[in-house]
């Protein structure tokens, strides 16, 4: 039986369930005089009875199928000989499909009389997993509606019940964000620990050449110091800075006419369509970067006569960065601006200042902590920007602040490292999970540091 | 001046007008203010006013004189429109869109709601101070200093020293905050924030200082310390005041008007309209039957 | 200081009038620059949005129209080295390229040659062998005769009528040489030449080709992918939300989620892509480039944005609500269920529409996981190796072939119109239901 013929086995018996346990009450119901003198409606006494037909076995469903294949393949791989497990874990995965290759018979495995001997293992385990997860989850499931059948009786506080469990599922669901966080850590993590574990920390952080092609074999890297990342964070830090300088005052501006001068009508009308900006996405940026925007930037700068001026530049791509993070900016400093209160621009009229001087030294230096907190937010999303910056900045790791040249970014690195094969124990590979890591630690410094003070500014004028 | 000449007739009407009985508090068949709208050398003249928010009317026709150097109080229940009125001199209602205002308020000889006149200018001539004190984020001397700086008004840092320790004095805060001038002035009281706020004010050398419910917001001792802060400035300074409190006006002004549904009912010495009124609305709010 | 600290701004009084003057027409000339700022300001993202998008527009359209070419087609047994046009095994082997082959030389006699009759047959598109397949698999009683068809036109001719290859430039610096005009013209001048709405384009998965390469891969692709985010996102995100808006205590449990959730909303994606090769795929040992995977990693981005919008429309509805339904006697749950919930929906349903705008919209953690790989086929299922319309973007854009810069941009175009269409269906939602309490 398959997995997921399983679990519909086990909704069919869940369904079933509710049918018996809702007829059960109203049955017991009965001769006591009809449902009302049940504690609560028969519909929760169904409930009920699916939830321990269901959970308990879906659970055990789902324990059994994340675990299967890690058991199972230890197991057959602890029975190998030294030869085949003290390898790199890459030929160690090539040792375990040629096992189950030679178990399907699709490879003769004639010579490999261990792996033969393994392969049958591999079947035999397989075999009696598979069976063992059937059987324990239908016993589970028709135990746990036995269960619910016993208990069914009208004293049973059903919807008290009911509801907790499904507070429970709320609960469990909102935690998945604590999830994501502790798997983006821990993926990242232990994948830089072993980059690290080649690549001296220090290296990494403050090389200055980065080169990560040159890892050819796995034992051939420890020595090469390809893997100086500083090309990499100054790329980034280059073209985010492009991006923000475009961004930021073209934003705040905008945020401001449409705050403070625009009538409804036109606040209307050119907001939605400023937000369009931000809805487009970033795949077609870059596609227009690398096609329109690079050859545009090229020409313009060898017209006024410069030289060298790189076909992918960092001004390019910073450039067209910056237009798709204006609706950021401007939607978060519009959120700050209309939060600074009336009263302080009354003020200011009142003591005939006109709107820009108003605005300008009042209402700006009032919004400025919650401006600063969109700008470093911005910035967060400028760095974190993957396709744009893949598609036009280029590969190449210049070190270098001329925006006329090609940089490359810590994304970009990420995203063509892993791109293709991997070798999951190669520093090449592995050194994106580095990367990843700095990205990560960055942008969430970033985002709780901005977040706080866009919290206490707005604490501030509740 | 023509405006002056059809106001005479007006005002040969309001002497003709007997106290009315109005039905329940409705105004009825309103035509004409009771009692004395009108000053012979007034700083501020407003005539025949009306105030419109789309197509409601806030104002109807109100016509209404404020004195050299004194303190005229506008009363009334809340919706009545006295903080309309009172915006409408210095045109405060102008950032709001669906506001329009008809006739005409002179100042100096001039219709402020000519196309002629400067808003930038009428404001450095009539100042405002709000209900809640509303100091700007800025260091409590920025605050003081940020009229004179915007118009230009002081040529020298000295000269600017001085104006805003001037203002400060004359506001009544210069020994409190004197230690403290590049402090926030958000880390004032209450009291102390519309104190500065006064000070802001007079900074830019006003002729005119609107007030609208300075002290809501405020402490009993607070309000006293603004209220005998008014009754100083009332010498040099003409000052329009707007307040909920029929005491705090009995306490301050020489004048009092009393508005009712947008429309001025009556004005006189501040001692007649708290001792007989004229007009039976008036009574009515003065001894506490609404409002 | 004065002495006379009355005198200040009474001296400043009587110089009041003449420096406000001086200064006023700066001030105002100063006002009016600062809106003009502003309006620049908003102007260039415009004037940006319209370049981005007519850039985009006129270069894809050209790609909805794709070429044929008139020929005789002789199914002669000779070309294809077959006798037997029902038998699959001899249609297998069947060399349909020769039969295209047979009939251009018959209508170019003029060509010889093995160099010239490459540079002939570079017209044809390389599928129009098979089109010529599929005729005699459907009739296979036309071996030995000759048949009418128009088959696919290379790219390259495409590109010559549409104008994107500049036939006035020197002929060493153009794809297409003297030789091939003359035969464009020749076909041209004799109506054999056609242009139709490529429907290729709308049924097809990738190809190496541009004229046989369709988008329809990727968008079956993106709906599987989708589908799985939805059908996760959706009631996750909603519980979550009911749980932070309803039930959950002030405690650090709490706090720690609502932290998590809005420190995730600006989490990298590329981020999201990692996880998903470490956990999904390394860990959890999900088949690579599959939309379910592709369905998971989207679920985890898109959810904190589900959730906040979810939290605000719930909040959203007013206490009274929910007091009248206590009072009544109803359980926290029966109100949340019963009554928060349904008058929070369309808010919610209106969140998710825009949080699948993004997942559909989203290319780099797809890359992370394998979704780039080059497929052919149709995906006919949330395990199938897939692509999305916007890795489909990416590949193509990386493509050297010049007519693949007309494949994305119509691609492109596909994808905004998707992409429209969900956020007018967002706006319609919001519309409709919008309540004012």
């Amino acid at each position: 039986m398959q997995t997921s013929t399983l679990i519909l086995f086990v909704l069919a018996l869940t369904v079933v369930a509710y049918v018996l346990g809702r007829q059960r009450s109203v049955q017991l119901a009965q001769p006591l005089g009809g449902i009302k003198r049940l504690h609560s409606l028969p519909n929760y006494y169904g409930l009920m009875a699916a939830v321990w037909t269901g959970i308990p076995a879906l659970v055990i469903v789902a324990v059994w199928t994340g675990m299967e294949t890690t058991v199972i393949t230890g197991t057959v791989l602890s029975t190998l000989p030294d030869t085949y497990t003290s390898v790199s874990e890459s030929q160690i995965s090539l040792t375990f499909s040629r096992i189950r290759n030679i178990q399907l018979g699709t490879i003769d495995g004639s010579q490999y009389p261990d792996l033969v001997q393994a392969g049958e293992l591999l079947q035999r385990l397989t075999e009696s997993s598979q069976f063992g997860k059937v059987a324990l989850t239908l016993v589970i499931s028709v135990l746990g509606g036995a269960y619910a059948w016993l208990r069914t009786s009208p004293r049973l506080r059903a919807r008290p019940q009911f509801e907790v469990v499904l507070k429970g599922f709320f609960l469990l669901c909102s935690t998945i964000a604590i999830f994501t966080t502790i798997g983006i850590i821990l993926s990242v993590l232990f994948e830089s620990i072993r980059f690290f574990q080649s690549i001296p920390f220090f290296d990494f952080v403050f090389g200055t050449k980065w080169s990560p092609q040159i890892a050819i074999r796995a034992d051939q890297v420890g020595s090469s110091g390809a893997f100086g990342a500083i090309p990499l964070f100054v790329g980034t830090l280059l073209i985010a800075a492009i991006a923000l300088l475009v961004a930021v005052p073209l934003g705040l501006m905008s945020a401001i006419y449409l705050s403070e001068y625009a009538n409804s009508k036109v606040r209307g009308v050119v907001k939605p369509l400023l937000e369009v900006l931000a809805g487009i996405p970033t795949v077609v940026y870059g596609f227009f970067a690398a096609l329109t925007m690079a050859p545009l930037v090229r020409d313009f700068f060898q017209g006024i006569g410069l030289d060298g001026v790189s076909a992918e530049s960092a001004l390019a791509a910073g450039l067209v960065m910056g237009i798709m993070i204006i609706p950021f900016v401007s939607s978060l400093s519009d959120d700050v601006i209309n939060a600074v209160p009336n009263s302080l621009r009354d003020g200011s009229y009142g003591l005939g200042a006109t709107k820009s001087e108003t605005i300008r030294q009042v209402v700006f230096p009032a919004a400025l902590p919650g401006i600063m907190g969109g700008v470093l937010l911005a910035a967060s999303r400028a760095i974190g920007e993957t396709m744009i910056v893949v598609m036009a900045a280029g590969l190449a790791a210049n070190l270098t602040v001329n925006p006329l040249e090609a940089v490359t970014t810590v994304t970009v690195q990420i995203a063509t490292l892993l791109v293709g094969d991997q070798e999951f124990d190669s520093p090449k590979t592995l050194a994106a999970f580095a990367l990843g890591l700095m990205l990560f630690i960055t942008t969430l410094l970033l985002n709780i540091v901005a977040m706080s003070i866009v919290k206490r500014f707005r604490e501030q004028y509740d | 001046m023509t405006i002056t000449n059809q106001y005479t007739e007006h005002k040969a009407d309001t002497v003709t007008v007997a106290k009315t009985e109005p039905d329940q508090f409705d105004i009825g068949d309103w035509t004409q203010t009771v009692g004395d709208p009108l000053l012979d050398d007034p700083r501020l003249s407003a005539r025949n006013v009306d105030v419109f928010y789309a197509d409601n009317q806030a104002i109807h026709n109100v016509s209404l004189d404020v004195g050299k150097n004194e303190v005229i109080a506008m009363i009334g229940p809340s919706g009545c429109g006295k903080s309309t009125f009172l915006r409408t001199l210095n045109r405060m209602n102008d950032s709001i869109d669906i506001c329009r205002v008809k006739g005409e308020i002179i100042l100096d000889g001039h219709n402020i709601y000519d196309k002629s006149m400067d808003v930038v200018e009428l404001r450095a001539k009539v100042g405002m101070v709000f209900q809640k004190p509303n100091p700007f984020p800025k260091s409590i001397y920025d605050n003081v200093a940020y009229g004179p700086r915007i118009h230009g008004l002081v040529s020298r840092r000295a000269e600017l020293d001085e104006v805003v320790e001037t203002a400060l004095r004359k506001a009544g805060l210069w020994d409190e905050a004197k230690d403290r001038l590049d402090k926030p002035a958000t880390g004032l009281s209450g009291g102390q924030q519309q104190r500065l706020c006064i000070a802001r004010t007079i900074a830019v050398s006003p002729e005119v200082i609107l007030m609208d419910e300075p002290c809501s917001a405020l402490d009993p001792i607070a309000t006293a310390r603004i209220e005998e802060l008014i009754a100083e400035l009332s010498e040099n300074y003409t000052i329009a005041i707007v307040t909920h409190s029929m005491q705090q006006a009995a306490r301050v002004s020489q004048r009092t008007a009393y508005f009712h549904l947008g429309k001025l009912i009556e004005v006189g010495d501040t001692d007649k309209i708290f001792t007989s009124p004229d007009h039976k609305l008036t009574e009515d709010y003065i001894t506490g039957r609404f409002g | 200081m004065t002495d006379q600290p009355l005198n200040a701004i009474e001296r400043m009084a009587t110089v009041k009038q003449e420096r406000l003057n001086a200064r006023l027409k700066q001030r105002y000339n100063r006002e009016r620059r600062f809106k003009a700022y502003g309006i620049a300001s908003i102007t260039g993202g415009l004037a940006f949005l319209a370049i981005l998008l007519i850039t985009i527009f006129s270069q894809g359209i050209p790609a909805f129209q794709s070429s044929f070419i008139k020929l005789d087609i002789t199914y002669d047994p000779d070309a294809l080295y077959i006798d037997d046009a029902s038998d699959p095994e001899q249609l297998r082997f069947a060399d349909f390229d020769n039969a295209v082959r047979q009939s251009m030389l018959e209508r170019f006699p003029e060509v010889s040659g093995r160099n010239d009759t490459r540079e002939l047959m570079s017209l044809i598109s390389t599928a129009a062998g098979y089109t010529v397949r599929d005729r005699l698999i459907a009739n296979p009683d036309l071996l030995g005769q000759t048949e009418t068809l128009w088959l696919m036109a290379d790219d390259d001719l495409d590109l010559v009528l549409n104008g994107t290859i500049d036939r006035n430039l020197p002929s060493d610096e153009r794809r297409v040489s003297d030789l091939e005009l003359e035969w464009i013209d020749d076909l041209l001048a004799n109506d054999d030449i056609e242009r139709r709405f490529n429907t290729t384009f709308f049924t097809r998965g990738d190809s190496r080709d541009p004229e046989t390469a369709g988008v329809w891969g990727a968008v079956v692709g993106s709906f599987y992918t989708l589908v799985v985010t939805l059908a996760l996102s959706f009631p996750i995100g909603v519980a979550a939300a009911i749980y932070l808006e309803e039930f959950a205590p002030k405690n650090r449990l709490t706090e720690i989620i609502e932290v998590n959730i809005n420190n995730l909303a600006a989490v990298p994606s590329i981020v999201f892509g990692l996880l998903g090769l470490a956990v999904f795929i390394n860990f959890f040992g999900l088949p690579r480039s599959a939309p379910v995977v592709g369905g998971l990693v989207l679920t985890l981005m898109t959810l904190p944005t589900i959730i906040i919008s979810a939290r605000a429309s719930i909040k959203a509805v007013p206490p009274s609500i929910r007091d009248a339904a206590m009072g009544l006697g109803a359980s926290k749950m029966q109100v949340t269920l019963h009554h928060v919930l349904p008058l929070a929906m369309p808010g919610m349903l209106t969140g998710t529409i825009i949080g699948m705008a993004q997942a559909l919209g989203e290319t780099a953690p797809l890359l992370m996981i394998g979704m780039v790989a080059f497929i052919v086929d149709i995906p006919q299922g949330f395990t199938d190796a897939a692509t999305v319309l916007p890795v489909q973007v990416y590949i193509w854009s990386d493509s050297p072939e010049r007519a693949f810069i007309a494949k994305t941009s119509a691609a492109i175009m596909v994808l905004l119109g998707f992409l429209a269409l969900m956020n007018l269906l967002a706006v319609l939602l919001r519309r409709k239901f919008e309540r004012r309490w």
